[in-house]
């Protein structure tokens, strides 16, 4: 027990003797997140559509008004005004605007006479995002218009009424379970894999095995130092990104405790994954190659940015095994939905079971000798 | 072949009554098909400083992996402080310090935090680590720097820092694999001034890998010269150069490289063989080295003959190792490079 923790001791020391190591082990995930979490805001704001009006009757002008409603308020969009349709249709060909809204002749008299009135709508479908909001903006401003002017007591129609369990949740918090999960993969790779295989090749391992620490102190002692290190990569990351992106649920006794779960049994989960993939490999290169390609296969099919659900199967696959799967649906369950332990308890024992699954196999490959 | 069949000399050590602390017999050991250690035998006596001595890739730090329960014995066995390596390889660890080819303390802990993680990992009650620690701190003459952190220490230093790791658990037996690679003379002077103050007060034995033949000479008791993983001679220092005939090495160097003088040069009274290097150079090993330089002089005089460079040396533990395996034991480290300086512009041929 004394050695292995010896070993422990040696790998915190060295840990906290490196502030340059910790401070990019939580610095990169944090920038990720301030970066991505404000790249993609959640709502397309700022684009600029070409109105073309060839008909200047009175409901051409409650369209435009409408156009100025939306670039006050949701900011979706701004108007300018063009004389040509053709001008309009080059200049969003060329990225110059990103739509066109044309008010054909006879519009107004159309709507009065309840003539099939039409509004043009060119847009640049090779930008799915601008596109997709564009569209749906247009076509929420035409529901509104063709809504009558005075509304039945009893409605005729059918309606859907949405109800938000959650308060509105922005892209930073959306991000933040997959970021906190990062900084602690992070923490393991390099504590876990780099270092790991640094050591063995400068020898340093050898010197641990002229001892008498039996095999097993040596790999948990390594062990429970490369966990120790990714709990306090995850608690920081938690503390910090959650003050961040705005949410105070953190500090709250329960969810800090269900937090704190999640982070010591996704940290022996992605401790056993890494020590098992580096059990033998002596070249330093073969952690460094696969840092980037690795954080790649687990995080996307994990269903961090995307759903899980939309995946083809192999993708899914990959999923149902995946550490960041667990990791992840349980920090959502907890920092975005304030789910209880009922949301997390699959994912606390898979995340176990993982962990010491993969240290049961990788203790028997890792070589007492040289 | 065992150090038995190898030379004359016996592979047993000759210290009266002194217990063995390592025996090892007939031991092996194969990669695949190449055999790194041949069929070697040797034993240790307790407080004994024993080399095993070779160019890089003879075998040497195959021999003290296996005898340090680093790397698996394919065949044969070998006994340290009474303990199987095979059987007991717990038993071996307990009794041994080791002090590997490369510097491996953590440069980013203090020499104390150094030294106290590997006297954990011995199991050092606590107690009695704080006192070992200062012991061996002093014994290295280190206590200065017990505080500082490994990175801001020299070569020397470090070097001494990883010997003091080695004993901080008190071991019976200290391996010590190439212990001054890489330092400079005076540091390398240093560390064998400690080895020998180590032996003196703490009894221990120790069992040191080198190419460096002064190094084998200054500080072994008895040395072993290793070669393609065989055991090749074994004595002590004094034993080995008496067992190459001739007591003195001639080295002269004539002004013309003429191949005659192998011929003229063997013929001399007392001259046992003779080396040519090139480039009119020529070791002779001699009974008498006096003699020889005078025949050498009075027969370059008579010839018209001039002689760049003439010394007498006693032999050495190079001519052993030129004796036992046929070639220079420095020819495997650095390749002589011929260099002929260009003619100057307007210098006559």
């Amino acid at each position: 027990m004394n050695r292995m923790m010896a070993i422990v001791e040696r790998e915190m020391r060295k840990f906290f003797r490196s502030p340059m190591l910790m401070i990019m082990a939580l610095m990169m995930p944090i920038l990720q997140l301030v970066i991505i979490g404000n790249a993609f805001g959640g709502k397309i704001v700022g684009t600029h559509v070409a109105v073309v009006d060839y008909d200047h009757g009175p409901q051409a002008v409650k369209v435009r008004e409408a156009f100025d409603a939306v670039a006050v308020n949701i900011r979706t969009f701004s108007t300018i005004e063009y004389n040509s349709e053709v001008q309009a249709r080059e200049d969003v060909r060329t990225g110059k605007i990103d739509a066109a809204v044309i008010i054909p002749a006879q519009y107004s008299r159309r709507v009065y006479a309840q003539d099939a009135p039409k509004l043009g709508f060119v847009v640049d479908n090779s930008d799915l995002f601008t596109s997709s909001a564009l569209e749906a903006e247009m076509q929420s401003l035409v529901d509104a218009m063709n809504a009558p002017q005075v509304q039945d007591r009893l409605a005729k129609t059918i309606a859907l009424e949405v109800v938000e369990l959650y308060p509105y949740v922005n892209y930073l918090k959306y991000l933040l379970p997959m970021t906190v999960a990062l900084a602690m993969y992070i923490s393991v790779m390099i504590g876990g894999g780099m270092l790991y295989i640094d050591d063995k090749a400068r020898g340093v391992h050898e010197g641990y095995l002229v001892t008498p620490i039996t095999k097993l102190e040596l790999v948990f002692g390594l062990n429970i130092a490369g966990a120790i290190k990714a709990v306090l990569s995850g608690i920081c990351l938690t503390v910090i990104g959650s003050l961040i992106a705005g949410l105070g649920i953190v500090f709250h006794p329960i969810i800090m405790m269900q937090m704190l779960c999640l982070i010591v049994a996704g940290s022996i989960a992605f401790n056993g994954m890494m020590f098992l993939l580096m059990v033998r490999v002596d070249d330093p290169l073969v952690p460094r190659a696969m840092f980037g390609v690795l954080n790649v296969l687990l995080l996307y099919p994990s269903g961090a940015m995307y759903p899980a659900a939309s995946f083809p199967k192999w993708m899914q696959a990959i999923g149902v095994v995946d550490p960041f799967t667990y990791v992840i649906h349980g920090f959502k369950a907890v920092l975005l939905k304030d789910g209880g332990w009922v949301a997390i308890w699959y994912d606390l024992l898979f995340l176990v079971v993982f962990g010491i699954g993969t240290l049961l196999i990788a203790t028997p490959l890792f070589k007492r000798t040289l | 072949m065992s150090a038995a069949n190898a030379s004359s000399i016996n592979g047993s050590p000759d210290t009266g009554v002194a217990p063995t602390a390592i025996a090892v017999e007939h031991i092996v050991k194969r990669y695949g098909d190449f055999e790194a250690v041949k069929d070697v035998s040797f034993s240790v006596a307790e407080g004994e400083i024993f080399g095993l001595l070779g160019p890089n890739g003879a075998g040497k730090s195959t021999l003290i992996r296996m005898m340090t329960t680093l790397i698996p014995v394919t065949a044969g066995k070998a006994i340290v402080g009474g303990h199987d390596v095979s059987k007991d390889p717990d038993d071996v660890r307990r009794t041994i310090g080791v002090i590997p080819q490369a510097l491996t303390s953590d440069q980013d802990l203090t020499v104390e935090e150094n030294l106290s993680i590997y006297a954990k990992l011995y199991s050092v009650p606590r107690a009695q680590r704080e006192k070992n620690i200062t012991a061996v701190l002093e014994a290295v003459d280190l206590s200065k720097w017990r505080k500082a952190q490994t990175k801001t220490l020299s070569g020397g230093m470090r070097r001494r820092l990883e010997i003091a790791r080695g004993l901080v658990h008190n071991p019976r037996i200290f391996f010590l694999d190439e212990p001054t690679t890489g330092l400079d003379p005076v540091s390398r002077i240093a560390v064998w001034e400690m080895l020998n103050n180590l032996k003196a007060t703490r009894n221990l034995t120790m069992l040191i890998t080198t190419h460096y033949m002064e190094e084998a000479d200054k500080l072994c008791d008895r040395i072993a010269i290793v070669d393609h993983g065989k055991l090749v001679a074994l004595g002590t220092p004094v034993e080995l150069k008496n067992s190459v005939a001739g007591a003195n090495v001639v080295e002269v160097h004539f002004d013309r490289g003429d191949d005659a003088w192998q011929g003229r040069l063997e013929k001399m009274e007392g001259v046992a063989s003779v080396h040519p290097e090139g480039s009119g150079f020529y070791r002779v090993i001699t009974k008498s080295g006096s003699k020889t330089t005078m025949e050498i002089v009075e027969l370059a005089a008579s010839l018209g003959e001039r002689l760049t460079s003439l010394s007498v040396q006693n032999t050495t533990l190079d001519d052993v190792f030129i004796h036992y395996t046929g070639r220079q034991l420095r020819d495997e480290q650095v390749k002589p490079v011929n260099f002929a300086m260009p003619p100057r512009p307007g210098m006559q041929p």
